[in-house]
């Protein structure tokens, strides 16, 4: 083993040191259509900026010899067995190297269609983007996809290279005709190009020196090009957003402080700043800004993990989202998007995903679909009822309970969000627009309502450490016939019996008492009262079961937007197919006897419960 | 912010989304200075609390500094220490003469897969700073690794949140996609996810922030006299010094501007042959 200089190293003065921190780093994926030469331009960068440890190029060259194979560049990235036997990059690898300027991150992300999974997670930590196309294969399918996807991504900057331009004899035609063709492309997406940059990774034409045979080119190398690029702005000036990610107490370990952890996206955020939690409506002073082994700042910014504490005991929880009080995020439950789909199984009206959005985490269906994009050809076929791989579509989401979040042209990250399919990440997109629910009212009220509600010394916590489970409301739904009352007695006895503490709140109690006083077909004001006496019962800890008639889906969304935080499980008795039956949980055969029913209830609920 | 503070805010960020995530969750602590930099991180991410276990598979033929210095961390730190060991293969002579894929298989790779998934006793510390024997652990669904992207070719594949199989198994070829910081959070049963809040950082950033945070890493990094220092630390069978005089993280960093030499070039199972890493990383090796 031996070090380089080594004679020298004892002399370097710390200056040295002192400004490696401070060197700025830039993210850069390589994308392209398979073959175009993206690992050869990743190679051809390592080798040509001096950046491969010794010894590496000729171990790479010795095993291609053993092998019998002809030395490539590109075999300087491929560290895998599987990935030289297939010869195509299967994965986004990392690599560093540096120029004088500063230092950079290379994510060589796959061409191949089949891997466009592992491209976006390549790309979606880029700053900017080297986009390949072959100077004699010209556009190519992945040439417009992945331009596409870097538009999603949020990545602005893109340096365009006419790669393999050797093999068309340096011809500058041949480099305008594709300049051309996809600039036109990138124009009807909206996107601008930074460069296009006639190259030949193999030979090294235009990577870090000027190509001899390109004299009719004057633009910068792909060196240059990269030196060039500009790093974002941070995020300072914008509305504050930190959506919450935890909240902690190690008061077993002599800890009291209650930390609320998060992650500020945007904005800045001071000790005594009123903050907002949305999507309920919390309201609190900042009391301190906490941090360890460190001076406490006096403010946080953009990229800052945050901790801190409250003035007031709130009890806020993940996937709220923290900001100013004149500068909120949007909530609803009805979100229209543009999203790409990478899972197996096609995305599904009537399936059920997770949305998550920022911290928040929350089941969502598609309301509609608007438009499905072949992003190979930008041909729109709306008449498309599902979104299949590696499709792009603009559509309207519902979510279960409501989110907060932001449009994605206004605020990035707390305007984007993936969906999971089962337990994989299967589709990722942008919210365009937020629609109205119909539930602003409600919502509102709630807020104003929660925010002045006077409460005793013991805490929802304390409530479940007696009753040994979470408040929550058990909504039947079912025709009048459907023997749905048997079932929710038969399910509030059972509870009970297991030491429970349910109640079973029928509508037709309260329409007896507290509703004496209104018309019997106001049925808004009879659904508003309704949901405030679940409120109270739910907030003295029960778990409450109902069997109300009156109410369609639609109040059921009104009943849970004035309970939440505490969740509406939905137990529909009668055949599937119906509204009321794709939105339940579980749904119940009006044949199954009680005690079976509440058997097949109790295990749903548990599930969906813990 | 400069680059070290975007490298703390994104493990810090990492750190809490596992311990959001996974109840069953521990963290591989090597004793050197990458998982060591992990646990300051734990510490910065928790408000100087590290609230779930560390686990260290002892080979036996760890340089025994180590185990001194862990133990003497494990008890100022208040950190709950479980210990592993292949206590049949050492009982059966295994060592690095018996070739060193083999041993690095058997003492390290069957070790770790066995005290993760609770089917052999774990020695834990107490309260007392005293280790116990503790059988039919619960499995850990949740593993805090602390790989770099730069390490070595197959380290750069990983994801922040990476999957592995009831065999432990890598599928390197059909990892999920992570975008904008969502990982994969949700998981079938009997599977586990292996977590890296340090993918991003080289060995450089490493050293600028033991430098910055005054982290008390173990003390064979730097040259007590002799002229020469560990620059990886592992097995004292398997692991070279380098000639080095550099005694402090500054020093090392100045070192590390000139070198070309590889980290692991110290480490001689990874020259065993040219996938060596890539084959024991595939059945669950760190």
């Amino acid at each position: 083993m031996r070090w380089r200089n080594s004679a020298a190293m004892g002399t370097c003065k710390m200056a040295d040191v002192q400004n490696i921190s401070d060197r700025q780093t830039m993210n850069v994926v390589i994308v392209g259509h398979v073959d175009h030469g993206k690992s050869t331009l990743v190679g051809r960068l390592l080798a040509d900026t001096n950046t491969l440890g010794d010894g590496k190029l000729e171990k790479v060259q010795e095993t291609c010899k053993r092998s019998g194979k002809q030395f490539e560049y590109a075999f300087l990235l491929d560290a895998l067995e599987e990935e030289q036997g297939q010869g195509i990059t299967i994965d986004a690898a990392r690599v560093f190297f540096r120029t004088e300027l500063r230092d950079y991150i290379i994510i060589d992300a796959p061409g191949h269609i089949e891997f466009l999974k592992n491209m976006v997670t390549g790309a979606a930590r880029a700053e900017a983007a080297v986009l390949l196309i072959d100077a004699k294969e010209g556009v190519q399918e992945n040439s417009r996809r992945h331009g596409y996807l870097l538009s999603m991504l949020g990545i602005k900057q893109i340096v365009v290279a006419v790669n393999k331009i050797d093999l068309v004899d340096y011809d500058q035609g041949a480099f305008d005709a594709i300049t051309e063709e996809y600039q036109e492309f990138l124009s009807g997406i909206g996107v601008e190009p930074l460069q296009f940059i006639p190259v030949s990774a193999r030979e090294g034409d235009n990577i870090a020196e000027r190509g001899g045979k390109l004299d009719w080119y004057q633009g910068p190398t792909i060196l240059q090009a990269l030196d060039d690029l500009k790093k974002a702005a941070a995020n300072e000036e914008l509305p504050l957003r930190m959506p919450v990610q935890d909240v902690y107490k190690f008061n077993e370990v002599g800890d009291d402080r209650r930390i609320v952890a998060g992650r500020i996206e945007s904005g800045t955020l001071k000790a005594g700043d009123e903050v907002i939690f949305l999507p309920s409506g919390k309201r609190a002073h900042v009391a301190s800004l906490e941090v360890f082994n460190a001076p406490t700042p006096s403010q946080l910014g953009p990229g800052d993990s945050a901790s801190i504490t409250l003035t007031e005991q709130l009890f806020v929880s993940r996937g709220e989202v923290l900001s100013h009080l004149d500068s909120k995020p949007s909530v609803s439950t009805r979100l229209r998007v543009n999203l790409f789909w990478l899972g197996k199984a096609p995305m599904q009206p009537g399936k059920r995903y997770k949305l998550k959005l920022a911290t928040a985490s929350v089941e969502v269906t598609i309301d509609s679909i608007d438009r499905v994009l072949d992003a190979s050809e930008l041909d729109s076929s709306s008449d498309k009822g599902q979104i299949e791989r590696h499709d792009v579509a603009e559509l309207t989401l519902r979510t279960r309970k409501p989110v907060a979040f932001d449009l994605s042209a206004e605020l990035e990250s707390t305007g984007r969000f993936v969906i999971v399919d089962g337990f994989d990440i299967a589709g990722g997109g942008i919210v365009r627009e937020a629609l109205s629910d119909n539930l602003e009212t409600r919502r509102l009220e709630r807020q104003l309502r929660d925010m002045e509600w006077v409460r005793g010394d013991v805490t929802p916590a304390m409530r479940e450490e007696l009753t040994g489970h979470e408040a929550a409301m058990i909504m039947f739904s079912g025709s009048p016939d459907a023997g749905k009352h048997d079932i929710a007695r038969a399910l509030e006895a059972a509870l009970v019996r297991a030491g429970s503490h349910a109640y079973l709140l029928d509508g037709k109690n309260v329409v007896l008492g507290i509703d004496a006083d209104i018309a019997f077909d106001d049925i808004d004001e009879l659904v508003r009262r309704f949901g405030e006496v679940a409120n109270i019962l739910l907030d003295a800890g029960l778990l409450v079961i109902s069997t109300t008639n009156v109410i369609g889906l639609a109040d059921h969304r009104k009943i849970a937007t004035q309970i939440a935080p505490a969740p509406m499980f939905l137990v529909h008795v009668g055949a599937s197919g119906d509204e009321l039956a794709d939105a339940a949980d579980v749904c119940i055969d009006p044949a199954t006897a009680p005690l079976d029913a509440v058997a097949t209830i109790l295990a749903a609920f548990t599930q969906k419960t813990s | 912010m400069n680059h070290l503070d975007e490298l703390e805010s994104q493990s810090v960020y990492i750190l809490r989304e596992a311990y959001k995530h996974f109840k069953e969750l521990c963290m591989l602590w090597s004793i050197g200075k990458d998982s060591t930099v992990m646990l300051w991180l734990t510490r910065k991410a928790f408000l100087g609390h590290v609230p779930f276990p560390l686990v260290h598979i002892d080979t036996s033929y760890k340089v025994p500094a180590m185990i001194e210095y862990r133990d003497r961390l494990a008890r100022e730190w208040k950190l709950k220490m479980v210990v592993g060991q292949n206590r049949d293969a050492l009982a059966a002579g295994m060592g690095p003469e018996k070739g060193r894929l083999k041993c690095c298989s058997a003492l390290k790779t069957e070790g770790l897969k066995h005290t993760l998934d609770g089917t052999w006793p774990r020695r834990e510390m107490n309260a007392d700073g005293v280790y116990e024997d503790v059988l039919n652990g619960e499995p850990y669904t949740g593993v805090i690794v602390g790989a770099r992207a730069d390490e070595e070719g197959s380290r750069a594949k990983e994801r922040y949140f990476s999957p592995r199989d009831h065999n432990n198994d890598w599928d390197v070829s059909d990892q999920p996609p992570e975008m904008w910081n969502q990982f994969k959070t949700d998981f079938a049963p009997n599977t586990h996810v292996r977590i890296h809040p340090l993918l991003d950082w080289t060995e450089t950033n490493i050293w600028e922030y033991i430098d910055r945070e005054q982290i008390p890493i173990i003390d064979l990094y730097f040259d007590k006299g002799s002229g020469k220092r560990y620059r990886s630390i592992g097995c004292e069978t398997c692991t070279g010094m380098i000639e080095s005089k550099a005694r402090t993280p500054k020093e090392i960093i100045v070192e590390l501007g000139k070198t070309t030499v590889p980290e692991r070039a110290g480490r001689a199972q990874d020259q065993e042959d040219t996938y060596a890493m890539e084959k024991l990383r595939r059945d669950g090796y760190m």
